[in-house]
């Protein structure tokens, strides 16, 4: 294998490892209240923002721009909860995704309106410059995002599998009236997972802000790339995520060098296309 | 024949209408209206009345318009020959898209589409041949009538007027055949629609094919009255959402609803844009997200439901046509 692939790919597996972070917030609100969150994208950018105004207004880097990404998204998670998602969610379908489509049509555009159309961007040194590793060039910016994305959704498939709290998120997922029988009130533990669904996407926003081209539209290129990867990966499972998300940033970075940064967006939505078609529960899901 | 009184009276102002608002601006815009209103009313069949929420519509508007605009600077056609062209394409594209898709349950349809016509949007912006980023264009100096370009919104007017009357034509024959049973038996609960032993696959599927044709017609229009068509005017998924607001403001599975969604909207869009220049066109669509968001929170039938629902216990023959 040339040495120019490994890169590519090492380049494809840190940019993956941010898919799988945002993606597993989506899979955890689907999975849980069998609701799709079209603006999931749109979340993302909206951290991107965060991070790009923490910058511009108070000079701060990720270690600043990060957690506050993540504390701003976490609440608006909790605003579009019980404003929107609580009144929709035993609506018709045409309600729900109606719903949150509007949701991501007024973000999207408020920030176009309010930050214009043009490509925004951080200066290139934010995280200190390159490392270089065995004849491997890396960004500091991509290892920092890599790393801090793998790490945080490994902590989030604890959380739920190991803790109290995620035991009782599944209960509520599984049967709402049983679990509200057993004293957990479903109404709080869906807003906390709204609260970290969205949350997930402001870290995963701030984190992709210092090496991605920001602007209000990238939400919809982002928020069908959740939806592959939570369609690859199975409804519900954030180990599902983790693994398709890791595959598709390879498979998205290896078509933008194999066969032109064109086409890597065409060849994702393809094998999205592929997946609903021929595999709708996913690699690892159940339906 | 109380419930034919409304619509009479809407028939004969939309007739008059160029009439009596006669500058350039409000025959333009009353044009624009209908057009809309046939895109939302085609959108409704699937989206209304199968329930169905296709977000990636555009495409088939897309075919038309491409069609269109290809028979002219492709073959030196009337754009009108375009017209069967992306009828076909509409409907083959519909097929391959809708017999896997309309399997699974609603939320993979509707992603399934936005991957559709974003896939098609990015793959015409890379071809050469149907002009790329900078689109097709149509006949600048009209060579006959057939080329149906005008200077005047008139000629369109009462073109997409007729139109709009087939299309709803259609949709209403479609409700009261069969096939409008069992979407709607479909629609209230598929499993046990499919007990009963209504064909829901190929019923959806049916319907999404009639959508996609009389979508196409609409984008043919759309291309011959502005005499282009470009990535982002064809394909681009705005186009499509502005089509589903229309119908969903209104009224989503209802016959008229869509024609009262465009009445309101397109006049908003196209007031705001004057108003408001460049600058408008992101704020437009902040009031787009927030008018749908509003809707399918608190009046996930539309406006129209408002009266149906009061008008529902004083006329009997109303009832078995109730959604």
């Amino acid at each position: 294998m040339s040495f120019v692939l490994v890169q590519v790919i090492v380049g494809g597996l840190l940019l993956g490892a941010v898919y799988a972070l945002f993606s597993s917030g989506l899979t955890l609100v689907w999975g849980m209240m069998n609701i799709v969150n079209f603006a999931h994208g749109d979340f993302v950018m909206l951290g991107m923002y965060v991070a790009y105004v923490v910058y511009t207004l108070m000079g701060g880097g990720p270690l600043l721009g990060a957690p506050l990404a993540t504390l701003v998204l976490a609440t608006l998670g909790i605003v579009v909860y019980f404003g929107l998602i609580r009144g929709i969610m035993k609506g018709p379908m045409l309600a729900q995704i109606l719903g949150t489509f509007g949701l991501a049509l007024l973000l999207r555009y408020s920030v176009f309106w309010w930050f214009g159309a043009n490509f925004l961007s951080m200066p290139p040194n934010i995280v200190g410059g390159t490392y270089a590793f065995a004849g491997l060039r890396i960004e500091a910016s991509r290892l920092l995002a890599g790393v801090v994305a793998l790490l945080v959704t490994l902590g989030l498939h604890l959380l739920l599998t190991r803790t109290s709290l995620g035991s009782k998120m599944l209960a509520v997922a599984e049967d709402q009236t049983a679990a509200q029988l057993m004293g957990i009130r479903p109404d709080t533990m869906q807003a906390i997972a709204w609260a970290i669904a969205a949350g997930a996407t402001g870290l995963a926003g701030a984190l992709i802000a210092n090496f991605f081209y920001i602007v209000p539209t990238v939400g919809e290129t982002l928020g069908i790339v959740a939806f592959v990867t939570v369609s690859l990966g199975g409804f519900g499972s954030v180990p599902g995520a983790l693994v398709a998300g890791l595959l598709i940033g390879v498979i998205e970075s290896l078509s933008g060098y194999l066969i032109g940064a064109i086409y890597k967006d065409i060849v994702v939505y393809v094998l999205f296309l592929f997946f609903l078609w021929f595999r709708p529960q996913g690699l690892m899901g159940k339906m | 024949m109380r419930r034919w009184i409304w619509p009479s009276v809407v028939a004969a102002f939309a007739i008059a209408y160029p009439l009596l608002l006669s500058s350039p601006f409000q025959q333009r815009l009353g044009a624009l209206v209908l057009l809309y209103a046939i895109a939302a009313s085609a959108w409704n069949i699937v989206g209304g009345y199968a329930g169905q929420v296709s977000v990636g519509h555009v495409v088939f508007f897309g075919c038309g318009a491409y069609a269109a605009m290809g028979a002219y600077a492709k073959f030196g056609l009337s754009p009108l020959f375009g017209i069967p062209g992306g009828i076909v394409l509409a409907v083959g594209l519909a097929a391959i898209v809708g017999v896997p898709t309309l399997r699974l349950s609603g939320h993979y349809f509707s992603m399934a589409t936005i991957a559709v016509a974003e896939t098609m949007r990015l793959i015409v912006t890379n071809t050469e041949w149907l002009g790329a980023a900078v689109g097709l264009s149509g006949p600048t100096v009209p060579r006959n009538i057939f080329d149906l370009s005008f200077l005047s919104a008139l000629p369109y007017y009462y073109l997409f007027l007729i139109i709009l009357a087939i299309t709803l034509a259609i949709t209403w024959w479609m409700t009261n055949s069969r096939m409008g049973f069992y979407l709607r038996a479909i629609k209230d609960s598929e499993r046990a629609a499919r007990s009963l032993g209504a064909p829901a696959s190929r019923t959806k599927l049916y319907a999404y094919m009639l959508s996609a044709a009389l979508t196409s017609v609409a984008g043919a229009l759309y291309a011959m009255m502005f005499g282009f068509v470009d990535p982002e005017s064809g394909l681009g998924i705005l186009i499509s959402v502005k089509i589903l607001i229309m119908a969903a403001l209104g009224g989503a599975g209802l016959l008229f609803g869509p024609l009262v969604g465009a009445a309101i909207l397109v006049p908003l869009e196209e007031i705001s844009n004057s108003w408001l220049g460049g600058k408008g066109a992101g704020l437009t669509f902040v009031v787009y997200g927030a008018i749908i968001v509003l809707i399918a929170r608190f009046q996930p039938g539309g406006l129209l439901s408002l009266l149906t629902r009061r008008g529902k216990p004083k006329t009997d023959t109303g009832a078995s046509h109730a959604p």
